[in-house]
């Protein structure tokens, strides 16, 4: 039974060994930035909090009030050379952790396509928070899912994100970065796998009531693998259009897989526009287009009371 | 006639809110008939709730502080055990509804009712004493800021047994908290709770600056002020220009819910990132408006209880202040995930770490006024090195968060939710709990129970690292904060053991109430009977007063001359004064606060369930009784010289005795 204590400290080590911890294993290339940075600044701070605990539990041990061996300066209350450090120390750590904000930030924002070595062509996914699922659009294939995101290896992944009910945020955490979804607003945001697998996907902000459910799974694949499913998704018979897509985006909990084989093009687009009076800009050109927006056949209450 | 209200908003299908209700009913008749049975309700009325002695309001403060905790934290065991049990298939005993709005109430209970009401409480018992001032500037309005906090309190615990709480986080970020998604009565009642307090908090925040700006006993000059008062400054500051945005804010998004306005909701022109950006300018001061006060308790306890004076009182000063100033331009840090552009992100995540600098200089300093003392080991010390170690890391998360590389993945996870407790326990709570046992004397007259003081740190303590080290592991595994259930296999086990860790803190909590029953009853013993007024050989100028001090403070008004005035004195063998007792212009009690703050409820009741007719009564009493109030004379006099000579006779008479006993 002794014995057993001294385990007691290996207990995370333990509890942790067999399990996942996503954040600490990535499986794509701003996952690991993501991953890198985040241990980094963790070994960096170390080097100051584990001698501050130190120091801090050795003085107050050493010059307890009963230690009358020890030194005691009652009226001391200055030193410049301490002083210098005090302000000094953190001053450099944070100079430094500015510097890797700094490039960190840039490199790998979101924002910023990603390229392969061999220039793989990205596939572009639109995503759309709805209540409580996702719709994933692969407007270059033509199809569509919900609460299932299929994408092949080492492609970049080119994610146009918006939301059809309140604010929420996209999140792979084994592929990296989230950003938030949000009505009338197109954000986006740029991944890649770099190993087959099968990844928790989740919304990472409360949105209501079924906001536990709103998982999906993430299907990383051989572009082989990827096309054959393209294919089967391809061989069924839904179809997404501006009649269809209300019946499918009524809020629902715990959603399950669906598969669409046909998508009428520009139905994102239609999305984000239904709450900015029909109107969309686009991203590459900047220029203002009017849709015709998913709203107009949809009952969907917009808050317009009127 | 009741406008939107019921009987159908009376949850009787819930039993857990059926037993709180007969649990609070129970517990308020019986209070309430202990006060009638000993015929305390004109005492209760005219000693304290028509009081406008800062002492008293603090006192007040600190109970209405201690009781909201015991709310939150029936919240906070509530969801750690749903979230032990609604694992892989398992509901839990929380339905989403319910469950949305115990984690919506924790935050904002803790942060309105339980930490600004504690902080408050300790503003108000130690500024005006360490500055040698009478009272506050304006005492009046120091009664009506408890009024409106005790009765948005009271609104928001209402909200449990009619109707609902907002089931939209703590912030009530739209568009969720739109009518179009929360068309309910919660959001209105966290608006109204959190709107009613807000003047509470502004109108404190105005006393205590004209306190600490014009009241301050002749000689004290700015760089002569304790340290706490000076962290007290500084958080009025934040709170002067902070809470009109919040008030702002939140006036927009009732203009939304109530007039069909289109600030934040999703369509017509709404942009839910500007209630973001908005919210959060207030929030992050806001945490700051928190934790410098704790900052301020911690110097004062090192130095008295290291019995030296505080390592680089300047240094400190200087710290506080640019934290004060920098907690204006980190608010971004919050929404990095949003999709802004590289060079913003950048900006906040680097203005953020800095804060960290200022911070770090903070803890260097309690270091090194430990450093060749003599450290005795009372239970604020405790407390003190607890939250030394406790806040260094939990800075350290902060830190790792406030890279955008690293919170793009870490944001809303509970690796967050772990850091805000790391730091909001291990510094604002440590730091309030070790200013309560520290000052609890000066108030009353005696000291609290060492041993079921430190008994309360350890649970605390321990607790705490077993309730939320787990959690930071559980972020790192991707589990995102807010869920009511889960079936991932890793999660489970850390949930059971952050269930643990809740309930060592409940045996904390136990042990702080076991600590005031132990205390009251053992008062009189002579170990624990503060004669003197200065139990602990202290060094700021509350100490040179009785405990509790005569309700003028100062029968003299003390001339300062240095920093630890009263510690230079005590050295110099000088206590006491001498100069001639003149008679002392006080304000008189008055219950115009009190009534202020019930019409302010039956203002906010009525509004929230559409009541117009009583919303416009409480509207009409508002200004009636400020008018009133405005048009009475009679609100101050002069105590007389016999009266302060009898107290200050009885004080020497009790340091007499208290040396005799040496």
């Amino acid at each position: 039974m002794k014995k057993l204590w001294r385990l007691l400290p290996a207990l995370p080590a333990l509890m942790l060994s067999g399990c996942t911890v996503d954040l600490l294993q990535p499986r794509g290339p701003i996952a690991e930035m993501n991953r890198d940075v985040m241990l980094a600044e963790f070994a960096i701070m170390m080097c100051i909090v584990v001698p501050t605990c130190i120091a801090t539990l050795y003085f107050a041990w050493k010059y307890r009030a009963s230690n009358t061996e020890a030194e005691y300066l009652p009226t001391w209350d200055h030193s410049t050379k301490i002083e210098y450090v005090v302000w000094g120390v953190p001053t450099v750590l944070i100079v430094l952790l500015g510097a890797i904000s700094w490039w960190s930030t840039h490199a790998f924002d979101p924002y910023r396509p990603l390229q392969t070595a061999d220039n793989v062509k990205p596939l572009n996914v639109q995503v759309v928070a709805l209540d409580w699922k996702w719709m994933f659009i692969y407007p270059d294939l033509g199809i569509a899912t919900i609460n299932q995101l299929d994408v092949p290896t080492n492609t970049p992944l080119n994610f146009q994100i918006t939301s059809d009910t309140v604010m929420t945020s996209f999140f792979v955490p084994r592929l990296g970065s989230m950003v938030y979804a949000m009505p009338g607003q197109q954000t986006q945001l740029h991944l890649l796998a770099s190993a087959p697998g099968d990844y928790l996907g989740e919304a990472s902000h409360f949105s209501g009531r079924g906001f536990s459910d709103m998982n999906f799974r993430t299907l990383a694949m051989s572009s082989d693998q990827f096309n054959s499913w393209v294919e089967k998704v391809k061989g069924g018979e839904e179809s997404l259009d501006n009649t269809t897509y209300p019946k499918y985006a009524a809020p629902q909990e715990a959603a399950p897989v669906q598969y669409f084989a046909h998508v009428q093009p520009e139905l994102f687009d239609g999305i984000v526009a239904k709450y900015n009076n029909g109107m969309m800009v686009d991203k590459t050109t900047g220029k203002v287009m009017h849709m015709q927006s998913a709203s107009n056949a949809a009952p969907s209450d917009t808050g317009m009371k009127e | 006639m009741l406008g939107k209200l019921s009987l159908s908003a009376i949850p009787f299908d819930v039993p857990i809110l059926v037993g709180t209700f007969i649990g609070v009913a129970v517990i308020g008749i019986a209070v309430l008939g202990l006060v009638t049975y000993f015929g305390k309700w004109g005492y209760l009325w005219r000693e304290w709730l028509t009081s406008v002695d800062h002492k008293k309001l603090g006192v007040m403060y600190i109970i209405l502080a201690i009781v909201m905790l015991f709310r939150g934290f029936a919240d906070a065991i509530m969801m750690r055990t749903q979230l032990a049990l609604a694992y892989a298939g398992n509901p839990g005993y929380l339905p989403p509804h319910h469950y949305d709005q115990i984690f919506s109430a924790h935050g904002t209970i803790m942060i309105f009712f339980m930490a600004m009401a504690f902080m408050t409480g300790l503003m108000n018992v130690v500024v005006p004493l360490q500055i040698g001032a009478r009272d506050v500037a304006f005492p009046f309005l120091n009664s009506l800021s408890f009024y409106m906090t005790l009765v948005s309190a009271v609104l928001i615990n209402i909200s449990l047994f009619i109707g609902e709480f907002a089931q939209a986080g703590w912030l009530v970020y739209p568009p969720l908290s739109e009518m179009q998604f929360s068309p309910g009565v919660g959001v209105d009642y966290y608006i109204w709770a959190v709107q009613l307090s807000g003047v509470g908090t502004l109108l404190t925040g105005v006393n205590f600056f004209t306190t600490i700006v014009k009241m301050r006993a002749p000689g004290m000059g700015w760089m002569h002020m304790p340290i706490f008062t000076w962290t007290a400054f500084c958080t009025t500051v934040l709170i002067l220009v902070s809470f009109p945005v919040l008030t702002v804010t939140l006036g927009m998004l009732s203009l939304d819910r109530y007039l069909g306005m289109h600030f934040f909701t999703n369509d017509g022109g709404g942009n839910v990132m500007l209630y973001l950006s908005m919210i959060w300018t207030w929030g992050h001061p806001e945490v700051y408006i928190l934790i410098l006060p704790a900052f301020g308790v911690f110097s004062e306890v090192t130095s008295t209880f290291s019995r030296k004076p505080l390592f680089g009182y300047n240094t400190m000063v200087y710290a506080t202040c640019s934290i004060m100033v920098l907690s204006f331009v980190v608010w971004v840090h919050h929404f990095f995930t949003m999709g802004a552009g590289a060079n913003v992100n950048t900006f906040f995540g680097i203005m953020t770490m800095v804060i960290a600098v200022p911070t770090g200089v903070k803890i260097f300093n309690w270091l090194f006024t430990m450093y060749k003392g003599r450290v005795e080991f009372t239970a604020p010390m405790y407390w003190t090195i607890g939250f030394m170690i406790t806040f260094s890391i939990g800075g350290m998360t902060g830190v790792m968060m406030a890279m955008p590389a690293a919170d793009w993945i870490l944001h809303n996870s509970l690796f967050l939710i772990a850091h805000f407790h790391n730091v909001i326990i291990g510094g604002v709570y440590f730091g309030y709990i070790a200013g309560m046992g520290f000052w609890f004397p000066k108030s009353f007259g005696f000291k609290l129970n060492e041993a079921w003081g430190k008994r309360a740190f350890w649970c605390w303590f321990i607790g705490f690292y077993l309730a939320f080290v787990p959690l930071y592991i559980l972020g790192l595994e991707g589990m995102t904060r807010r869920m009511n259930h889960y079936d991932n296999p890793d999660w489970y086990p850390w949930l059971l053991v952050a269930e643990a860790g809740a309930i060592v803190i409940a045996l904390g909590i136990v042990c702080q109430l076991t600590q005031l029953y132990v205390s009251i009853r053992d008062r009189n013993l002579p170990e624990n009977l503060d004669l003197t007024g200065d139990p602990w050989n202290g060094r700021t100028l509350e100490w040179a007063v009785s405990s509790p001090p005569p309700h003028y403070n100062f029968a003299v008004i003390p001339d300062v001359h240095g920093i630890d005035s009263f510690h230079t004195e005590k050295q110099l063998g000088r206590r006491g004064y001498n100069k001639p007792l003149e008679p002392i212009h006080m304000p008189k009690n008055t219950s115009a606060g009190f009534f202020v703050g019930v019409f302010s409820f039956l203002l906010g009741f009525g509004s929230i369930w559409y009541i117009w007719w009583l919303a416009a009564l409480g509207l009409v009493g508002i200004a009636a009784t400020v008018i009133l109030r405005s048009a009475n004379r009679d609100i101050d006099y002069y105590v007389p010289v016999s009266e302060i000579s009898h107290d200050e006779e009885a004080y020497s008479r009790r340091i007499a005795a208290a040396q005799a006993a040496e």
